[in-house]
C-alpha cells in the first residue's frame, strides 16, 4: 500500500463491446498505458501513466476509447483543491520544482474575450472581401526615415530592412529539441508557401531548412547555440530573445538526455551534456548593453536584416519597450503570460507576467506618446487563438501576431502539456525517432497553410465588416474596439470605450 | 590595406574593412570603434590602439592582432580564428565561443569564457597571462580556459565564483594551490607540470605569439578545474 498515491486526474474508458483487441493503442502510445492481459483475453489500461493527449482515442478503429475527467476526488475545498493538494503530495514525495509545459492554464481573465469588434451599418459601406481587393500585407521594420537626396536630385533608398508578410501572421520560436525536425519542417514549408515567416527559436537551424532562409527568423539567445556567421547568413531576421512569455525571468534548459546527434549539430553543442540557456545574457545589463549585441548582429549582416527583440509581457513592458525602441531595434516582439514553452517551472508559468493584451495596448500607447512608434514594428504573441483575436491585436496597435501553440494545435497537438517529458505521441515535442515520424510533414504543412489561409479570410471579412480595406487602417485603430463586462482601470489601460459608449 | 581610423565611426570604419578586398587590413590610431571584424573569415587585421568592445563577435576564422589593450565582449560567439590581444581585456571575453583562439598578454575582467562550447572538431581555447576577474568559466560546457598570472598578482589568479555553472570543458590555472571557495559542482586536482598534450602545445603557440620562454611558463605547476556532472539539473524537477 502506499499511502501517497495519487489517483490519475484523468481515467481511459473503454467500451469492451466495441474493443477488437487490435493493440493499436498499445502501439501507439508512448506512455504504456495501454496493455493486453492473456489471461483476461481483453485489453487493460493503466490510467496513472496517462497524459490525457488523446492519441489511443483518434487512432482507435472502433472507436472504443475516451478519456474522461475522474471524478475521484478529495473532500471538496475551494481553496484547497485537488490539483493544489497533489502538487503539494508531488514535491513532498522529491524534493523537485514543478515542471510543466505549454501555456498558462489557470482561469485568469482573458481580454480578448471582453472585446467587442465593430461594424459599419448604414452611414458606412462594408466591403466584401470577396469581390473587392483587401490588403493584408505587412511591412515590419523601422519606418522612420528622412528622405535624403543624392547629389543629381534622386530620393536615396534609406529604408531599414523590412519584413514583408502577405497576412500578419507569423509561427513563434519553438527550438529544433523541444519540437521534433518533422515539425519544424512543416512549419519552415508551410511559412514558404505563405509568403510569411517562421522562428527557429533558440536552439539553431538544422542544415536541411536554410533553403528556407528568407521566410526564416533565427533567434540569438544567451546560450547562443548554433549561432554563427552562416546561421545569421542564412535568415530574413535575427531575433534576439530576452524573455518568454512562459517564463519571464528565467532561463531554459534541455537535459542532455534530447541532445541527440542531430540536436547538438544543430545547436553546435557537445552531446549529452545539458544546454543551459541562462536566465539573462550575461553581456546585457542595461538598454546600452542591449543596443551591442544589436549593433554587433546588424555589423556581423552588413545591415541588411532587421534585428527584432523579444521580451516577456511583464510589469513594465511599457518603459522597457520605450528602451528597446530607442536601442536600435527593428522590432519588439512581446510574450504574453499564457505563451507556450516546452517547458516551464509550473509556479513561473503559473504565475509570473501579464496579459498580452495589457502589455499591447499600454506598449502601443507610450510609444506614440513619445512621438517613437515608428521606430519599431510591435508583434504579439502569448495566445492569440483565432482570427477574432488577431483582429484585436492589430487594433489594439499590433503590427503582426505570433502563433506558437495555434499552430501545435494544427499540426495535431492535443495540449496534454506533457512536452517536457519527451514522449510526445504526436511527434511534435519528442526527437524520439519511432514518435517523430507520426507527423507527416506533407500532412502538417498543408495544415499549417489552411490555418493561416482561414484565419486571413477571416480577418478580410471582419475588416471589410468595419469598412477597412487595409490592415494599415486597422492597426492602432481602437474606436474599432469596444469593452463588455470591463472596470474603468481596464479599459483605460486598453484605451477602449464601453460598448454602449 | 592601411586605414587610419582617427575620425571614423564605427559604422564606417567596419564597411571599410568588410568591403576591402585585400585579405591584410591594418588600422591604425584606433579609438574605440566597436565590432571590428564582426562575422568576418580569411581576414588578418592588424589593430594599433584600442579597438572597442565586441571585437570579432562572430568571427569565422580570421587572425586579429591587437597592439593594445582590447574592451569587453570580444570573440563573443566567435566560430573559428584567433584574437591576439598584446594588452589587457575587459569583460566577457569568449562568449559562448566554440572554436578559434583568445590569447591575451596581460589581465582580463570578468566573465572571461562564459558558456565556452566545443564542437565537433572544434574545441576553443583563451589563455590569459595575468590574472582574471570572478566568474571564469559560468556555464562552461567546453573547450579550454588557462590563466598562467605569470606576474604572480597579489589580486590572486581568479575572483570570485570561478566555475560556477560548470558542465563541460576544463581550466587549468597556473598556480601550485588550489584556489578557496570554488563553487561545489567543479572538481580541481592539482596535475603538476604540462610537458606535452594539448595544453601544453596552446601554451607554446601563446608563448611563440608574445615572444615568451615556453620553459619559464611552462616550469610551474597546474591545477585543472573540471565539472563533476555534464547534468548538473538533473534532480531539480519533478513532473507536474
Amino acid at each position: 500500500m502506499d499511502p501517497l498515491f495519487i489517483y490519475p486526474e484523468y481515467e481511459v474508458v473503454r467500451d469492451y463491446d466495441r474493443c477488437i483487441s487490435c493493440r493499436v493503442c498499445e502501439r501507439q502510445c508512448a506512455n504504456e498505458v495501454h496493455r493486453f492481459d492473456e489471461r483476461a483475453n481483453r485489453m487493460l489500461a493503466d490510467s496513472t501513466k496517462c497524459v490525457n493527449c488523446h492519441r489511443c482515442v483518434c487512432v482507435c478503429p472502433t472507436h472504443a476509447l475516451k478519456i474522461v475527467k475522474s471524478d475521484d476526488t478529495y473532500k471538496r475545498n475551494a481553496n484547497w483543491e485537488c490539483g493544489t493538494i497533489n502538487e503539494v503530495y508531488r514535491q513532498a514525495g522529491t524534493g523537485g520544482v514543478l515542471l510543466s509545459s505549454m501555456g498558462n492554464p489557470k482561469p485568469y481573465p482573458v481580454y480578448w474575450d471582453k472585446l467587442l469588434v465593430n461594424a459599419s451599418q448604414v452611414t458606412n459601406p462594408s466591403i466584401d472581401p470577396l469581390r473587392e481587393p483587401m490588403e493584408t500585407r505587412v511591412y515590419l521594420g523601422k519606418k522612420t526615415v528622412k528622405i535624403e537626396r543624392d547629389e543629381k536630385g534622386r530620393i536615396k533608398d534609406n529604408m531599414s530592412p523590412q519584413l514583408t508578410l502577405s497576412t500578419p501572421i507569423m509561427f513563434s520560436a519553438m527550438s529544433y529539441g523541444s519540437i521534433s525536425y518533422n515539425a519544424h519542417e512543416s512549419l519552415a514549408r508551410a511559412a514558404e508557401e505563405l509568403g510569411i515567416y517562421y522562428n527557429t527559436g533558440e536552439g539553431g537551424l538544422h542544415r536541411d531548412f536554410y533553403r528556407y532562409g528568407k521566410n526564416t527568423i533565427v533567434q540569438v539567445a544567451s546560450g547562443r547555440f548554433g549561432v554563427f556567421r552562416g546561421y545569421l547568413e542564412s535568415t530574413a531576421a535575427i531575433e534576439i530573445k530576452m524573455g518568454q512569455g512562459a517564463k519571464p525571468g528565467i532561463g531554459g534548459h534541455l537535459p542532455g538526455a534530447k541532445i541527440t546527434d542531430e540536436v547538438s549539430d544543430t545547436r553546435m553543442i557537445p552531446k549529452g551534456v545539458d544546454a543551459i540557456s541562462p536566465a539573462p545574457h550575461h553581456d546585457i545589463y542595461s538598454i546600452e548593453d542591449l543596443r551591442q549585441l544589436i549593433f554587433s548582429l546588424k555589423e556581423a549582416t552588413a545591415y541588411k536584416k532587421p534585428v527584432i527583440v523579444k521580451i516577456a509581457a511583464v510589469h513594465n513592458v511599457a518603459a522597457i519597450a520605450s528602451g528597446i525602441a530607442r536601442s536600435g531595434a527593428d522590432i519588439i516582439a512581446i510574450d504574453g503570460y499564457r505563451g507556450g514553452t516546452g517547458a516551464a517551472p509550473t509556479r513561473i508559468r503559473d504565475n509570473v507576467g501579464i496579459p498580452i493584451e495589457l502589455a499591447l495596448a499600454s506598449v502601443d500607447q507610450r510609444l506614440r506618446e513619445e512621438g517613437i512608434r515608428d521606430n519599431v514594428s510591435i508583434v504579439v504573441g502569448g495566445s492569440v487563438r483565432s482570427s477574432g483575436d488577431l483582429v484585436k491585436a492589430i487594433a489594439l496597435g499590433a503590427d503582426a501576431c505570433y502563433i506558437g501553440t495555434a499552430a501545435l494545435l494544427a499540426l495535431g497537438c492535443h495540449l496534454c502539456r506533457t512536452c517536457h517529458e519527451g514522449k510526445c505521441n504526436w511527434g511534435i515535442a519528442t526527437q524520439r525517432p519511432e514518435l517523430v515520424k507520426r507527423l507527416n510533414p506533407d500532412v502538417g504543412y498543408r495544415r499549417l497553410v489552411n490555418l493561416v489561409t482561414a484565419w486571413t479570410h477571416e480577418l478580410q471579412e471582419m475588416m471589410g465588416g468595419m469598412g477597412i480595406n487595409s490592415i494599415e487602417a486597422l492597426r492602432g485603430n481602437r474606436l474599432m474596439l469596444r469593452g463588455i463586462g470591463l472596470t474603468e482601470k481596464e479599459l483605460s489601460i486598453l484605451g477602449v470605450r464601453h460598448a454602449g459608449e | 590595406m592601411h586605414i587610419q581610423a582617427g575620425g571614423l565611426d564605427y559604422r564606417n570604419l567596419n564597411e571599410i574593412v568588410r568591403i576591402s578586398s585585400d585579405r591584410e587590413v591594418v588600422i591604425e590610431g584606433c579609438m574605440g570603434q566597436r565590432y571590428i571584424g564582426a562575422g568576418l573569415s580569411g581576414r588578418e587585421i592588424r589593430i594599433h590602439g584600442t579597438p572597442g568592445n565586441a571585437l570579432g563577435a562572430y568571427l569565422d576564422g580570421c587572425d586579429v592582432y591587437v597592439d593594445g589593450n582590447a574592451q569587453d565582449a570580444i570573440g563573443d560567439t566567435m566560430n573559428a580564428g584567433r584574437i591576439i590581444v598584446n594588452g589587457n581585456a575587459g569583460d566577457a571575453v569568449g562568449y559562448a565561443m566554440r572554436g578559434g583562439k583568445i590569447f591575451i598578454r596581460g589581465d582580463a575582467g570578468y566573465r572571461v569564457g562564459i558558456h565556452m562550447k566545443a564542437y565537433r572538431e572544434r574545441k576553443p581555447a583563451i589563455v590569459v597571462g595575468g590574472v582574471v576577474g570572478s566568474f571564469l568559466g559560468e556555464y562552461q560546457a567546453g573547450g579550454v580556459i588557462v590563466v598562467l598570472d605569470l606576474n604572480r598578482d597579489p589580486l590572486g589568479i581568479v575572483g570570485n565564483f570561478c566555475g560556477t555553472g560548470m558542465h563541460g570543458g576544463e581550466m587549468y590555472l597556473r598556480c601550485s594551490e588550489i584556489p578557496a571557495a570554488l563553487p561545489a559542482q567543479v572538481r580541481a586536482e592539482k596535475v603538476g607540470f604540462l610537458q606535452s598534450g594539448e595544453v601544453a602545445d596552446l601554451l607554446r603557440e601563446y608563448c611563440a605569439a608574445f615572444g615568451l620562454d615556453p620553459v619559464q611558463v611552462l616550469s610551474e605547476p597546474f591545477v585543472r578545474l573540471t565539472p563533476d556532472s555534464g547534468n548538473p539539473y538533473r534532480q531539480l524537477y519533478t513532473n507536474n
